[in-house]
């Protein structure tokens, strides 16, 4: 199939960006999406232009680099699956195809469709972890788990921080992610004793990098590639009412924004 | 308050905020229905409810100090409701500095969830509005200062009233539809067995509300109530 | 050069403790007066910053992608061993190490597994502590599943996405210790030398992906975490990222590589589908317990797998391998595949696969049992081939996934560089020939969890917390060859992409260095990459500007070295006259078409010396002994 393709091109962080436009041609339906855009790069790179770029590393759908708004659509049209994992039998020949990259003022652009995660992992860093030092722990079945809550932290574990639920949301929340993983730590055991904690510094960490406020329209839920539920949105929201409300004055220092 | 104001602080806390306060309107939108649909018993079981909301509470608090107090707690909700909505909307607003070409694609948003900022400043001026027509009575052409049901009547037969009235009980019904099932995920009231239930309430308080506050106009401009 | 593995003496089950209490150790207040580089930020080398800040050390963790939580040991899908033996099934710290050593063909260094098999029980306690959502029974205790043909259930696992909860697990340490400022984290930041001071390792010459900007980090030691190499192929399931540049540098410098011929191919990945595509996709070898492979009887069979009817079916593993089936391990499926398919019995449209079919299952347990068991790669499946497996068979075929081999490391796991450590999959140490199922993710935590941050501490207390000094000459002048590396790659201008010349270097390194390999086509193979080589220095294409985001310049700057690494690969395989786990010389077979392995003269590991770019490796040979596992002829008919 032929296709035409609009794609963001910014030199840098610094310099307006604008979209270009390209043709995509012969591309085969079983080809992946990026597979597409590598065609496109070969050829750019054989007129002696400067290939578009855009993150990717594992290409099978789990290490949370690759992303691209396809058609006003984080991921694109396929539900469930990350940029890398969509294929070309989803369009047909002749189809416009823009691309864009996440736009969120806490996700600068690098180049092109490379955006900066980095907000991302700053939000772990203040305690978006089980202090665990190597070594000082019990032996791992002196903790008894409920397989239901076991499997329930798993559906929150299993974000790949693609950072795609702040591309989609219409106010550029980052909730879903941090809920993901609130929840992921929270419903477990040995989560515990830093729950109150890591609730407050994950949110104050959160609102301090720039992202929007959540209105629950869902739409992070939609463009996850893991499917994860904004069920966990209302599950941190509890947890931060009781923290707020439970906390001690000396916390308060760690967990003020 | 100390710890009322560090989850102010934070957006997530000012949600929670916004969802109590939204609890306390819904409460308060009720109760408020309820004595509306009087009017379909006639004048006097009308006036005489206005009347009762004066004198309830006594003799604890003295002739309208318990209304007072009412209004004062809804005003302060109201302040809080909004302050925090537009707070978290500036927010918002700076968090995309460049919009998508052609504006994201909506998938699970409603048109409801999309138009809650804006529906929210419609019903504020409404409210103004509504004071202003059958509180104050200073936009109403024919107020008379303790005639309530009188002022209801004469009120809504102005048809470009009853449609006004319509718009904003249509932003009413919408606000609610979003604003009751995203009220109970922000006060974190889920939980799988029951979260199938969130969204027919919220659908279920909209209509009841909508009904239930348009019949009344309705009725006074079809001839039902005179 | 003496290759001195420094395994203590005594018996192997002491060996460990004895050399735990030899080690010298800082003195806790001395210990933030040294600096560690780790490069890599995997299962291996997250572990052991996050350890090694957790000790007080000053840390600072160099990775290539955008945050350390995306290396590519989060696409591990199945689980991780440990000999916890807790399904009182007979498992046992002795047993593990006995299934790996044998597992591995008795190429792997006895004292390094069993300590492998020892600390395998501490990783999960680890992991479970940090909150990985390993899977559990409803009581409560952790589930376990028999994985890659073991006869106990020793795997624990996290759904299909054990290496990612994992990572995250690790990940999280490393966070832990960035937010208590132990560890500096360097993502978006690529090791392209090492350098030396005096000859150690002291320090690493990086570039700055985004701005382009070449500048040297000091330290006390550097610990390379870098992966494997099976990025060599073009083709392969690791993450395009995934190279040698980091253990090709130091082997440069002096490191000696051990084994580099030693790859897996793994047997259950989806066939390619044309030539534009960038990677193959690798599925669960769970797979296997349910499907039946086959391929038709006849050459140039064309009618849909439906309408071939039984009779005129071959199911080659059940045939060749009564009593393991379709369970054969890994090294053997993959080369009946490849054998089936050279026969021109191959299946889809381009004859590259062969079925792996669900039909009796389905017909057996019903499809509801199916999909519990495999919806999720059945969907994957299906979203990458378009095919719905429930009703047509999969197609697979192997594809390079892991490597064995990798930097030469002794007992401490230090290179014959002082003060480089290697861990993790970029070392040679564990797995022999063959890498034994979810034994990669064991072995990456080991080394960064529980041994590495043990071992590092008596180099330190020897080196002592000397001053450490950027500015120092050899800095400067690895500095310049690297900047001057860079302007040459941009100079060539010539006309073909880098993907290209991978491509092309890929197939070579398939063909003679893939799943079977022989005298004839590694003598081809090792005329065609020299040429391949300067065909590189002479005609490729890199874009854009060195002081830039430069994606192309990234996948120059390591083909460059696959290049050179391509060619090792091929002279390691040449001169292994024998056929060992994955490493299958056609000349050196059973008459039955099984691996022959020659203990008498190959009882070794191969440690290859650099000594020039095109001129002949020096080989070193490490003698492996086996004195607690006998050495015996592996069988699986």
């Amino acid at each position: 199939m032929n296709l035409v393709l609009h794609v963001w091109r910014q030199a840098s962080p610094t310099v307006k960006g604008g979209f270009v436009r390209y043709e995509a041609k012969d591309i085969s339906d079983h080809a992946s999406f990026l597979e597409m855009l590598d065609i496109v790069n070969e050829q750019l790179t054989e007129n002696g232009e400067e290939p578009i770029a855009f993150e990717h590393d594992c290409r099978e759908g789990i290490c949370g680099s690759c992303g691209l708004v396809i058609n006003g659509v984080p991921h694109g049209p396929q539900h469930g699956a990350a940029t890398c994992q969509l294929h070309m039998r989803h369009y047909k020949d002749g189809d416009q195809i823009w691309i864009e990259p996440w736009r969120a003022k806490a996700f600068p652009v690098v180049k092109d469709l490379v955006v900066d995660r980095g907000a991302l992992d700053r939000i772990i860093q203040v305690g978006g972890y089980i202090s665990a030092r190597t070594g000082a722990v019990p032996d791992a079945n002196a903790t008894l788990i409920r397989k239901e809550h076991a499997e329930l932290a798993m559906d929150a574990a299993s974000c790949i921080g693609c950072g795609a639920c702040v591309a989609a949301c219409p106010n550029a929340s980052a909730m879903l992610f941090v809920a993901a993983k609130v929840s992921h730590l929270g419903l477990l055991p040995q989560g515990q004793p830093e729950r109150r904690d890591r609730v407050l510094n994950l949110v104050a960490q959160m609102d301090s990098e720039g992202f929007g406020s959540c209105t629950n329209h869902a739409e992070c839920e939609a463009s996850c590639p893991k499917q994860i539920s904004i069920d966990f949105i209302a599950r941190l929201n509890r947890d931060l009412f009781v923290a707020s409300l439970a906390q001690t004055p000396e916390r308060m220092v760690a967990g003020a924004g | 308050m100390r710890r009322v104001l560090s989850l102010y602080r934070s957006s997530v806390g000012k949600k929670i905020l916004m969802a109590v306060t939204g609890v306390v309107f819904v409460l308060f939108v009720f109760a408020h229905m309820f004595g509306n649909l009087k009017a379909f018993y006639g004048p006097e079981k009308f006036n005489h409810y206005a009347e009762f909301l004066r004198d309830v509470g006594a003799p604890a608090f003295g002739h309208g100090q318990l209304l007072w107090l009412f209004r004062v707690v809804l005003l302060f909700a109201v302040v809080i409701h909004a302050l925090a909505a537009f707070q978290l909307w500036r927010m918002s607003a700076v968090a995309r500095p460049v919009p998508y070409a052609r504006g994201l694609q909506p998938e699970e948003s409603t048109y409801a969830s999309r138009t809650m900022r804006w529906g929210g400043v419609i019903l504020l001026a409404f409210v103004v509005y509504h004071l202003l027509h059958f509180t104050t009575g200073t936009a109403h052409p024919d107020f008379v200062p303790g005639a309530a049901y009188e002022n209801l009547v004469i009120g809504f037969q102005s048809i470009p009233v009853v449609i006004a009235y319509l718009v904003a009980m249509g932003a009413l019904c919408l606000h609610l539809y979003h604003g009751v099932w995203s009220g109970l995920q922000t006060l974190g009231v889920n939980h799988q067995r029951y979260n199938r239930y969130r969204r027919p309430l919220a659908v279920l308080v909209a209509g009841i509300v909508f009904i239930g506050f348009v019949s009344v106009p309705v009725a006074i401009a079809a001839g039902i109530i005179v | 050069m003496e290759l001195d593995s420094k395994v203590p003496s005594g018996p192997i089950q002491e060996k460990w403790d004895k050399r735990k209490f030899e080690l010298k150790l800082v003195n806790p207040a001395n210990k933030r007066k040294y600096t560690v580089i780790v490069v890599g930020s995997g299962l291996a080398g997250a572990s052991a910053a996050a350890s090694l800040g957790e000790l007080g050390y000053i840390v600072k963790c160099f990775c290539y992608q955008d945050s350390a939580r995306r290396a590519h040991s989060i696409a591990a899908q199945g689980g991780i061993n440990a000999a916890k033996n807790y399904q009182n099934d007979g498992d046992s710290i002795w047993r593990l190490f006995y299934d790996t050593v044998k597992g591995g063909d008795y190429r792997s260094r006895e004292a390094n597994v069993y300590r492998l098999a020892q600390v395998s029980n501490n990783i999960i306690d680890q992991c479970v502590a940090q909150g990985v959502p390993f899977a559990r029974e409803y009581g409560g205790l952790l589930a376990n599943r028999s994985f890659g043909g073991a006869q106990v259930s020793r795997t624990f696992y996290a759904r299909g996405q054990t290496g990612q909860q994992l990572l995250v697990g690790a990940y999280h340490a490393l966070a832990k210790e960035v937010g208590n400022g132990t560890v500096q984290m360097f993502p978006r930041t690529e090791m392209l030398d090492l350098v030396l001071v005096d000859g150690q390792a002291r320090g690493i010459v990086v570039r700055d992906m985004v701005t382009g900007k070449v500048s040297s980090h000091a330290a006390h030691a550097v610990v390379l975490a870098t992966g494997g190499y099976s990025n060599v192929y073009f083709f392969s399931t690791n993450a395009k990222g995934c190279n040698t540049t980091a253990i090709w540098r130091a082997h440069r410098r002096g490191a000696v590589f051990a084994n580099p011929c030693f790859t897996q191919i793994h047997p259950t990945c989806i066939p390619r589908a044309g030539e534009y595509q960038s990677k193959l996709t690798l599925m669960s070898e769970s797979l296997r317990n349910d499907g039946r492979i086959w391929v038709p009887k006849e050459q140039g069979e064309n009618r849909p797998a439906a309408q071939i009817p039984d009779a005129e079916r071959d199911y080659y593993l059940e045939r060749l391998y009564p009593s393991f089936g379709n369970l054969t391990p890994r090294d053997i499926a993959s080369r009946r595949a490849k054998e089936a398919v050279d026969d021109g019995r191959g299946v889809g449209l381009l004859k590259n696969g062969v079925y792996l079919d669900f039909r009796d299952a389905i017909q057996r347990l019903g499809k509801s049992v199916i999909e519990e068991r495999y919806g999720n790669l059945f969907e994957m499946y299906e979203r990458i081939t378009g095919e719905n497996p429930y009703a047509v068979p999969m197609r697979i075929y192997p594809a390079p996934h892991y490597t064995m081999g990798g930097l030469w490391v002794d007992y401490d796991l230090q290179s014959t560089i002082p003060g480089l450590f290697v861990i993790g999959e970029a070392n040679f140490s564990d797995h022999g020939a063959n890498r034994l199922g979810a034994s990669a993710l064991m072995q990456g935590l080991a080394d960064g969890y529980f041994v590495l941050p043990y071992t590092i501490s008596d180099y330190l207390a020897r080196v002592g917390p000397t001053k450490t000094d950027p500015t120092h000459a050899a800095f400067g002048a690895v500095e310049r060859e690297v900047g001057e590396r860079v302007k040459k790659l941009l100079a060539v201008n010539g006309k073909l992409t880098v993907d290209t010349i991978h491509r092309d270097l890929g197939q070579v390194m398939w063909d003679a260095c893939g799943m079977a390999r022989s005298r004839g086509a590694l003598e081809k193979g090792l005329e065609a990459i020299p040429e391949i080589r300067e065909r590189f220095w002479r005609e490729v294409r890199v874009p854009g500007r060195g002081e830039d985001f430069n994606q192309s310049l990234e996948k120059a700057g390591r083909l460059a070295d696959f290049l050179e690494l391509g060619e090792l690969m091929c002279r390691d395989a040449l001169h292994r006259e024998e056929s060992s786990g994955g490493h299958f010389r056609e000349e050196f077979q059973t008459p039955e078409g099984e691996a022959k392995r020659d203990d008498e003269r190959f009882a070794f590991v191969s440690a290859w010396e650099f000594t020039g770019v095109g001129s002949a490796p020096k080989l070193h040979q490490e003698p492996l002994s086996f004195e607690n596992v006998p050495l015996s002829q592996r069988s699986y008919k």
